[in-house]
């Protein structure tokens, strides 16, 4: 049942590294799950590519590619270009991942590069909100108010100052055919949604939120709930966006912004006195705003 | 076929030729001609190529290493600053053994910003792992093209090559060019067959982390290559004679040096005026040659050795400095020749910095420095009166 | 050593994460109950290390090798049959 045959060998295998309860390793198996083997991965330097390729191992069973922290999309552009000069087109499919960090920060020319060639690769960033690999550092994508070691809450702050850098919306504005945020607790929305990024020829951006149950500081077992509560709270809107309009909004009954935050240590110092308790309002004010964007109220 | 043509251009021919299936494109003087010639190349047709015009020179870069891992030839050409840019991707495409060739117009770096011609670019990444060649004129460059693609995808190579020119000096300079024909190149370099290569139908993972336990290994197979690389290196210029009559090769190159008791030593056009400069004690009865380095990186070190295994003095022309160090040739060659019975005194000169123009005169005046006695890192050339006002 | 170009181990065969069995990490170990278990197969879907398998059949089952007991699969069973007990080693 264990041992590495021919069958057993699947498209993302166990015996990698991720923490226990890591909501990237599950959304991993979960695109290459929809996407199936005609794929090449091109992957930044982060969490994905450390816990999966310690040499000699690698947990993919489909071809894939490390090289930089921030240039995973021109890499992509390199070998997709490859494929069609080489006769190859049919193979596979690139796509591209890379985590907030690769992709909000240091890799953003990058990825805009990529999509103003128009370049038919499938970005997919993981956010998980923060620089976790290296121990969960501030990110462009770090949530208003959200705990990290480099924007940490202390006796003079209130921990990120900043909001997170709408990639969604940038992704929209560089025309890309199809623009879609999902998350794991959702499983079948995201691997729909992988399925229909790869309906589309040209640039596609998928943005997934991934919980870490280590960086977020919550149960290894709640992964899931997590994400749904992102959503449920309208922290994390998940949305489709086809040739610039939105198409889909997942409908929730909308959840007070606490349930989300009390259970992360990341939020913690949100609930020890009155200037957090005030700051839990504006972020309350950020999830309204979702609702209303986004129009994602269920009906009563 | 022969016509009198601009360096860059007939770089860009020479490339053409050599059939690369994916070229990245990013524009900085003076390599630009380069990637606009190959541009026209292929959009006239000439050229069944993926031209992709990126967003900077680390794109440039990083989209010719994933093409060729997924198994494609790849090119780009840069300079300067934009080498520096590329600089963490060429140390990774180099470890992860992908033979990409890359011309770099050898360009002063910032700061002060300047556009002309010295070496600190290249020479700045000779420790990256890619195998590195400096042309003395254009035809000298564009031959090096075809040998760089056969000696990159040589399967005891894998290894990315540099191809040195010197900024406006040899790019901008018109020369007549031989271009041998495209039957002919196919032959001497036929189609690339890679050896590991991104596939669905061999599902491998590239560039995995190599930690405490295997990391000294992979340089140590690295180091182990550069080693034997010289003898790839000279069958590709043998090879080229067989094919194209002429012989563009060598590590090195020794211009006189049979009785030679100074011998000067430098890289890429400055040869040309060093040569000239020779010719021109030689009929005075001075006893001095010249030493090219034609390949630097591997630093064909037992071939210098037995170069200057008879002379008194050796002078490195250098135009390019290691600041707060000693210089960059010198010292790489001192460490060559520590063992040699002749223990010649070696001097070192920085000349030509940011395309300041190297003349004869100064050649004459460095060897009579160089008589006197050692000089260390001593700058030729220098502006006196700007010299005297940034003293004030 | 080598002179010619050695074996490139930066390259993986797909795969062989296998042979490292993370089952050595976990404290604590689903246990199933199977007379609750409808087979929905959500804990299968939802294993951050994809190492629940089954099938409407067979039910699921926890490949021990490789579980390391974080409890998703307990969180997210809509019959709540599994139980995350402390394995005694």
């Amino acid at each position: 049942m264990t041992t590495q045959t021919a069958e057993n060998v699947k498209l993302f295998n166990s015996g990698h590294t991720a923490c226990a309860g890591c909501g990237l390793a599950l959304a991993a198996r979960l695109v290459l799950q929809a996407t199936g083997p005609k794929v090449i991965v091109v992957n930044a330097t982060g969490c994905l590519e450390v816990f999966t390729t310690r040499s000699p191992q690698t947990a993919w069973g489909i071809p894939w590619i490390h090289s930089l922290f921030e240039n995973q999309a021109a890499v992509a552009t390199g070998v997709e270009a490859a494929l069609r000069a080489l006769g190859r087109g049919d193979e596979a499919r690139v796509i591209a991942w890379g985590g907030d960090g690769a992709s909000a920060d240091i890799g953003f020319g990058g990825i805009s590069g990529m999509w103003e060639r128009y370049d038919d690769v499938l970005y997919i960033c993981y956010d998980n909100e923060a620089y976790m690999n290296t121990g969960i550092q501030r990110s462009g994508l770090t949530p208003f108010k959200g705990h990290t070691s480099t924007s940490p809450a202390g006796k003079a702050s209130l921990g990120n100052m900043k909001q997170k850098k709408n990639i969604p919306a940038i992704a929209v504005a560089h025309g890309l055919p199809y623009v879609a945020t999902a998350t794991v607790g959702y499983p079948k929305d995201l691997e729909r949604k992988v399925k229909k990024a790869m309906e589309f020829k040209g640039p596609r951006y998928l943005q997934i939120l991934v919980p870490c149950p280590l960086g977020w500081g919550h149960a290894t077992s709640d992964t899931i709930s997590m994400s749904k509560l992102a959503v449920e709270t309208g922290l994390n809107p998940i949305f489709e966006y086809v040739d610039g309009k939105l198409a889909t909004a997942m409908t929730v009954k909308q959840k007070p912004v606490e349930e989300y935050l009390k259970p992360q240590a990341r939020f913690k110092h949100l609930f020890r006195d009155a200037a957090g308790a005030e700051q839990i309002k504006l972020i309350q004010e950020i999830a309204n705003s979702n609702f209303a964007k986004f129009k994602v109220e269920a009906a009563k | 076929m022969k016509k009198v043509t601009e360096g860059l251009k007939a770089v860009a021919e020479s490339v053409a030729l050599c059939r690369p299936d994916v070229i990245s494109a990013y524009p900085i003087t003076p390599q630009t001609h380069i990637v606009e010639e190959l541009a026209q190349i292929v959009a006239d047709g000439k050229l069944k190529c993926e031209f992709i015009n990126v967003e900077s020179e680390f794109s440039a870069a990083s989209t010719v290493l994933g093409a060729s891992a997924a198994g494609a030839r790849a090119y780009t050409a840069t300079s300067s600053q934009g080498l520096l840019l590329m600089m963490e991707v060429l140390y990774n495409m180099a470890g992860m053994r992908l033979p990409v060739v890359i011309t770099d117009a050898n360009r002063a770096v910032s700061a002060p910003i300047n556009i002309w011609s010295d070496w600190q670019d290249a020479i700045t990444v000779r420790d990256a792992g890619l195998i590195m060649m400096y042309a003395e004129d254009n035809q000298d460059c564009c031959d090096m093209h075809y040998q760089a693609f056969k000696i990159a995808e040589d399967p005891d190579v894998q290894l990315p090559v540099m191809v040195n020119m010197d900024g406006f000096i040899l790019t901008h300079a018109f020369d007549p060019i031989d271009f041998p024909s495209q039957a002919d190149v196919d032959k001497y370099l036929p189609k690339y067959k890679p050896l590991d290569f991104l596939s669905a139908n061999n599902p491998r993972s590239f560039g995995l982390m190599g930690g405490p336990d295997r990391y000294l290994e992979t340089r140590y197979a690295m180091a182990e290559t550069f080693k034997s690389i010289t003898p790839v290196i000279l069958k590709a210029a043998d090879d080229f004679k067989k094919m194209f009559g002429r012989y563009s090769g060598g590590m090195i190159e020794e211009y006189r040096m049979e009785d030679a008791e100074t011998v000067l030593v430098s890289m890429g056009s400055t040869i040309s005026d060093l040569k000239e400069a020779v010719d021109t004690m030689r009929e005075k009865g001075k006893k001095i040659g010249v030493l090219k380095i034609r390949i630097l990186r591997p630093y064909p070190a037992a071939e210098i050795k037995k170069a200057l295994g008879k002379c008194k003095r050796v002078i490195c022309v250098e135009k390019a400095i290691s600041l707060g160090g000693p210089g960059i040739l010198a010292a790489e060659l001192k460490s060559a020749i520590y063992s040699n019975a002749n223990k010649p005194e070696v001097s070192n000169f920085i000349i030509g910095l940011g395309g300041r123009d190297v003349k004869q005169e100064h050649i004459f005046e460095l060897v009579e420095k160089a008589e006197k006695g050692v000089c260390e890192t001593e700058f030729i050339g220098l502006d006196k009166k700007l010299v005297e006002e940034m003293d004030k | 050593m080598v002179a010619k170009r050695a074996k490139n181990i930066l390259i993986g065969n797909p795969g062989t994460s296998l042979a490292n069995k993370t089952g050595s990490w976990r404290v604590f170990m689903p246990v199933y109950d199977k007379t609750k278990c409808t087979a929905c197969g959500m804990c299968a879907m939802l294993c951050p290390d994809g190492c629940i398998h089954g099938d409407k059949a067979k039910k699921y089952d926890p490949d021990y090798d490789y579980c390391k007991g974080c409890g998703v699969c307990a969180k997210v069973c809509p019959v709540k049959c599994i139980t995350m007990k402390e394995e005694q080693k």
